[in-house]
Parts: C-alpha cells; sequence; structure tokens
C-alpha cells in the first residue's frame, strides 16, 4: 500500500545551511494492507523524520514514496487532500497537540470545515460519537471540554478519533505510548490492535522494543538513518542478525529474565555519519571487520522476509 | 539507614493544600536500592525531593527523617545545607543539563567541593579512580559539558553527585531519556556504586518498572500521594498484595508477549484530583474489590517480613 524506495533526507544547518546532516539516508520498506509495522531506533536514528516524510510534512531530499501507486510528491491541491484524508498521523505529546484556548472539540470542527463542509450538523455529530465510542471513549464525558480537563490517554484517543473521522487507511503513530502511563497506555496499544482488525494499516514508530513486539506483524529496526534489520518480529526479536540488534535484545529491560552480571559501557564509537563510506555501526560493532569501514553493506535477505544489512553476518 | 515516619507534604495552592504526600512510613536499610515507582502525580517525586531539598511551593506538614540514627531536619532549608550532596544526594531528572556550560568539568568539581569545605587536589586521586571505573578518560575534567556525548554527561554527574560517599542517593529519573543501551550501562553503575561504598542506601525514582526489576532490592509502589505497598522485588513481581501493584504489573509489556496471543489490559480509570481527594484509600474508585472499609485509611502494615501493604483486603 505504501512504499518507500531508497528514501533519504538531508537537512541543512547552520548559517545559510551550509552544514548538511543526513537524518535519513536509503531507507527503503513497505507497507501492507491491515499491517502493523514498528519502526524502532533509538534517539536521533530519523524514525520521526520518516514518519513527517511520510506525511509530506517535510520534502525528501532523494527517493520516492509512494502510495497506492502514486509518488506523494507529485501530489497538488485536491489530490494531496484527498491523501490525507487517507494518511494520517498521531503524535507523541498530546498536549502540544491542542490548542489550550479552545474546547478540545474544535479539532473536529476544523475537519468537518476541511473535509466534509456540506454535511449537516446532525449527522456529523452522529459521526463525531460514532467516532470516539471506536476508540472507546464516552461522548457525553468528554465533549465540550478543554484540554486540560481531559487526561493524556483521553487526548490521545481523541486524536486518534479525529483520524478515524476522515477515510483513513495508514495511520502514522509517532511515539504516542511514550508519555502516558502505564496504566492506560495499554488502553492505547490495544486500540492500534482493534483498528488493525477493522482494516487499518499503522506504522508504529517507537523506541521502546517491548512496546513493538507486543502490537506489532513486523519489526523494522533503524540505526543512524538507516535500516539495520527488518523482518517479521519475532525473528527480529528471537533470532537477531545484526550485532547492533543483538545489543538491544540484550539491554531492554525485560520481566523474565535479568541482565547479565558484567557491566559493559558501550565504546563510544565516533557517530559516522550515514552518508560516508563504510557502515555506521562499524565504530561500535564487537564483528567489525575490514571491509566494514570500506564499504557499506546492503541489505540482503538472510530468510524470507528477514533482511539485514552487515558484512559479518551475510 | 533511613527511617521516614508520617512524611506529610502539600503543595500551597491560591485553591488551598493540594495533598502530594501523605504519612510515608517506611525504613530503607543500608546497602539496600528501593525503586520508588507509581504513576505520574502520584507524589514519588515529592517524597525523593521532600528529603534533600523541601522548597516552596512544597510544604513541611508533618512527620520525621532520621539517616544513621540522625534526625535530618527536611523542614529547615539553612540546616539542611549540612546534609545536601555529603550526606545525602541527588542525582536530578536531567542530569545532563546539570553541568555549568560555562566552567570546564574539572573546575566546577572544585567549586562545588570548596563550597561543601572540601580541598579538590585530596580528592582528586579518588575522583579519577571512578572515572576509570565508570570508563571516563581524565581528559572529561579538561573539557566543558558541550564536549561530552549525553551518555558521558550522564556518568559525569553520576560520578559528582557520589564523590563525598553520601549514605543516601536519591536517582530521580535518570533513565527516562536514555536509549536502552546506556540506560543498562548507567543502571548497572548505580549497583556498581552500591557494592563498592561509595553510597550506602539509594532510592531510584522511575515510572518503569520493568528497570526496577532488573536492579532494584525493593520496591515501594505510590498511588495518589499514598503509600500502597513495599516489598522485596521478587514479591511485587511474584506476590504483591496491593490490587494497585497488582494491575500496575499486569499492565507491562513484556518481550514475548503478542496482543493476539494475551491481551493485556489498562487501569480504568484515572487517579483522584488531590486537592480535595476523597478520605480514605484513594485507590478505591478504580479499585475492583473495594468495600466500605475503604472510606477509612488502610494503615501500611507488615504482612510477612518486608512486606507491607496499606491495603483492608490484604490484612
Amino acid at each position: 500500500m505504501l512504499s518507500l524506495e531508497r528514501v533519504t533526507k538531508i537537512y541543512r544547518l547552520g548559517a545559510f545551511g551550509l552544514q548538511k546532516l543526513t537524518a535519513v539516508c536509503d531507507v527503503s520498506f513497505e507497507i501492507g494492507e491491515r499491517e502493523i509495522v514498528s519502526l524502532i531506533g533509538e534517539s536521533g536514528s530519523g524514525k520521526s523524520t520518516i514518519g513527517k516524510l511520510i506525511l509530506r510534512l517535510i520534502p525528501v531530499t532523494s527517493g520516492k514514496i509512494c502510495f497506492e501507486g502514486t509518488d506523494i510528491s507529485t501530489l497538488d491541491g485536491w489530490p494531496l487532500k484527498e491523501y490525507y484524508r487517507k494518511v494520517q498521523g498521531v503524535f507523541q505529546d498530546p498536549f502540544a497537540s491542542f490548542n489550550p484556548i479552545f474546547k478540545a472539540d474544535r479539532i473536529f470542527r476544523m475537519v468537518h470545515d476541511e473535509f466534509y463542509p456540506e454535511m449537516g450538523a446532525r449527522e456529523w455529530a452522529e459521526k463525531v460519537e460514532g467516532a470516539l465510542r471506536a476508540v472507546g471513549l464516552n461522548p457525553p464525558d468528554v465533549l465540550n471540554k478543554f484540554p486540560h480537563q481531559l487526561s493524556g490517554g483521553q487526548l490521545q484517543r481523541f486524536l486518534v478519533a479525529r483520524a478515524l473521522l476522515l477515510d483513513i487507511r495508514l495511520l502514522i503513530a509517532d511515539e504516542i505510548i511514550s508519555m502516558l502511563d502505564a496504566s492506560t497506555r495499554m488502553d492505547v496499544l490495544n486500540l492500534l490492535a482493534d483498528l488493525k482488525e477493522r482494516g487499518l494499516s499503522i506504522l508504529f514508530i517507537t523506541h521502546d522494543l517491548s512496546l513493538g513486539y507486543y502490537i506489532s506483524e513486523r519489526a523494522i529496526i533503524l540505526y543512524r538513518g538507516r535500516i539495520a534489520e527488518m523482518g517479521p518480529t519475532d525473528k527480529v526479536y528471537n533470532r537477531p542478525l545484526h550485532p547492533y540488534t543483538e545489543m538491544l535484545m540484550e539491554s531492554v529491560p525485560r520481566l523474565d529474565r535479568k541482565w547479565g552480571e558484567e557491566i559493559r559501557v558501550e565504546r563510544e564509537g565516533g557517530l559516522a555519519s550515514p552518508a560516508g563510506d563504510g557502515c555506521v555501526y562499524a565504530g561500535r560493532c564487537p564483528l567489525v571487520m575490514e571491509i566494514c569501514t570500506r564499504q557499506k553493506p546492503e541489505l540482503k535477505e538472510a530468510e524470507t522476509g528477514h533482511f539485514v544489512a552487515c558484512w559479518a553476518r551475510l | 539507614m533511613l527511617q521516614v515516619e508520617n512524611l506529610t507534604v502539600y503543595y500551597k495552592t491560591i485553591r488551598g493544600y493540594v495533598r502530594a504526600l501523605e504519612k510515608a512510613t517506611f525504613t530503607l536499610a543500608d546497602g539496600e536500592i528501593m525503586g520508588l515507582a507509581g504513576e505520574s502525580g502520584c507524589g514519588k517525586t515529592t517524597l525523593g525531593h521532600s528529603l534533600i531539598y523541601l522548597r516552596p511551593p512544597m510544604n513541611y506538614i508533618e512527620g520525621r527523617v532520621a539517616l544513621d540514627g540522625r534526625e535530618v531536619p527536611v523542614w529547615d532549608m539553612e540546616q539542611m545545607r549540612e546534609f545536601r550532596y555529603r550526606h545525602i544526594s541527588l542525582i536530578p531528572q536531567h542530569a545532563m543539563n546539570a553541568l555549568n556550560p560555562t566552567r570546564k568539568i574539572g573546575k566546577m568539581i572544585a567549586e562545588l567541593l570548596e563550597s561543601r569545605g572540601v580541598s579538590y587536589a585530596e580528592v582528586l586521586p579518588e575522583l579519577k579512580r571512578r572515572l576509570d571505573l565508570v570508563q571516563l578518560s581524565h581528559d572529561v575534567l579538561k573539557m566543558y559539558p558541550i564536549e561530552l556525548s549525553g551518555g558521558m554527561k550522564q556518568r559525569t554527574v553520576m560520578v559528582i553527585s557520589t564523590l563525598l560517599n553520601p549514605s543516601l542517593l536519591i536517582a530521580d529519573e535518570i533513565t527516562s531519556a536514555l536509549d536502552v543501551s546506556t540506560q543498562k550501562a548507567v543502571c548497572e553503575m548505580l549497583v556498581e556504586f552500591r557494592n563498592q561504598g561509595f553510597v550506602r542506601s539509594t532510592i531510584i525514582i522511575t515510572h518503569d518498572i520493568s528497570i526496577l526489576y532488573q536492579i532494584a532490592d525493593s520496591i515501594l509502589v505510590m498511588y495518589a500521594g499514598q503509600l500502597s505497598e513495599k516489598a522485596p522485588t521478587e514479591t511485587i513481581f511474584r506476590d504483591a498484595r496491593h490490587p494497585y501493584t497488582r494491575m500496575l504489573i499486569g499492565s507491562l509489556p513484556k518481550v514475548g508477549v503478542r496482543y493476539q496471543e494475551e491481551r493485556l489490559l489498562g487501569i480504568p480509570g484515572a487517579p483522584p484530583q488531590l486537592l480535595n481527594p476523597p478520605a480514605g484509600c484513594r485507590f478505591q474508585e478504580r479499585c475492583p474489590v473495594a468495600f466500605d472499609r475503604c472510606r477509612e485509611v488502610p494503615p501500611f502494615l507488615e504482612i510477612s517480613p518486608g512486606h507491607f501493604v496499606a491495603c483492608w483486603r490484604a490484612y
């Protein structure tokens, strides 16, 4: 349904944009129908940039993002609006997504004015109530309130409900759980699972590995703007191939197993630019070989559907 | 050893007191690493900070604190100066921003020690030994904070905070802004500091309970300003008696659990307002096993050695 082909994003920084920062480099992947894909990476790995590129909030530097066969960078005017009818995003901080001066349900009215100006008030109110019920909220409890009167979990579900008002096919969920408390985050996560059952595809962007495992069929591990590994979630988690993924899986605090005894501070490798020669992980990699610093490993299929970019493991 | 008795701290607002910490009573043994867990707004940071820096709008209401048998005057900003850093130390929430950007690290440490009447030259060999321990080069002393990466700054702050071997170390959400690999290293360092005897007892404030499972000896769970349960880590995970603790543990995602196989449940409802909280147990509205008795505040009782719980259903 959505495909990224060798997408690269370079930000220009500093005075007159003289410095370049490669945030995303040569990233290709697909999201199929009714699929939840987690995009997992540390801070600075470019995961949010990919979300923004798909939402067309920022333009790609090179490469192509296609939605149902059309390159989204060519969209303009009415087709672009149609695109936003189908693809929507929800972001990390629910409190920052609302204007505190206005009541929270203003976001629904804006959708109405923008996308359904011809729809009557009664019909619209029913549609809003339906969307709120679909995200597990009780409309009388939450309508006509200011953002500060609602909890973070409620606001986050509000934003998902807003997306549901459109004929949405793909939801970009960028760290939508990380600001929520343990007691409410599962409700939002389960909501995503329910939406998938209703035919939605979701790109679940997160830094929390256990959340990624819980919710997704496929996982993409990003490191410094490049895909290190991607494949079916259970394979990536249980039989990681890339040394970076292995390190992640060892470090994630688990409830069924304690960390090993040894103290290991990771090597502070210089932060390699994803645009340079060689593997970006080479500076921190325990399996580093001579070729790793010279030539970039391509993403190769190691077993069915399981891809890895590593010279040592190919 | 830290003893806290009936510690009550409210926030003063124009609409009245926000009852953020209500009659906290617990002890922390020598060498114990205690995790302090709970949702945002449950009072865990209030409890941690009131032990070292009880500043307005926090208002001391009642209670006493004793460290190694000595009374700690938490209500007196001036007298507390003697305890801060030397006996009770804090690693702040955004440790990365805790370093003075206009000073070289070494100079900053020297100034800090001087203000406590300690000579930098005397401490320097020990400081270098500890930098080695956390795998930092001695060159960081000649560098400005901006020259260090986030993980290096975090480690530097940890070394500085524990330099005078405080009896109590309070680590406030120190792992929440870090990547998993750095997170693990920082946690293991806390354990190592304890093992080496740099700190006697540690309180780790966090909302991430899976971290506590890895390193804490005991866990204290708070809910809406009240202590719910304190027990050894294994007991909290395997045999919790407070319904809130159970539901909280049950809602944690685990690697190896998929939503298709096992659907984890959140806790319905929201915590009460602390401005005028309901009488009795503050969890009663969300509690599946609440009954009449819950309108009285349940005492925080020891039901088996080291296992304290405040729930009428648990005694």
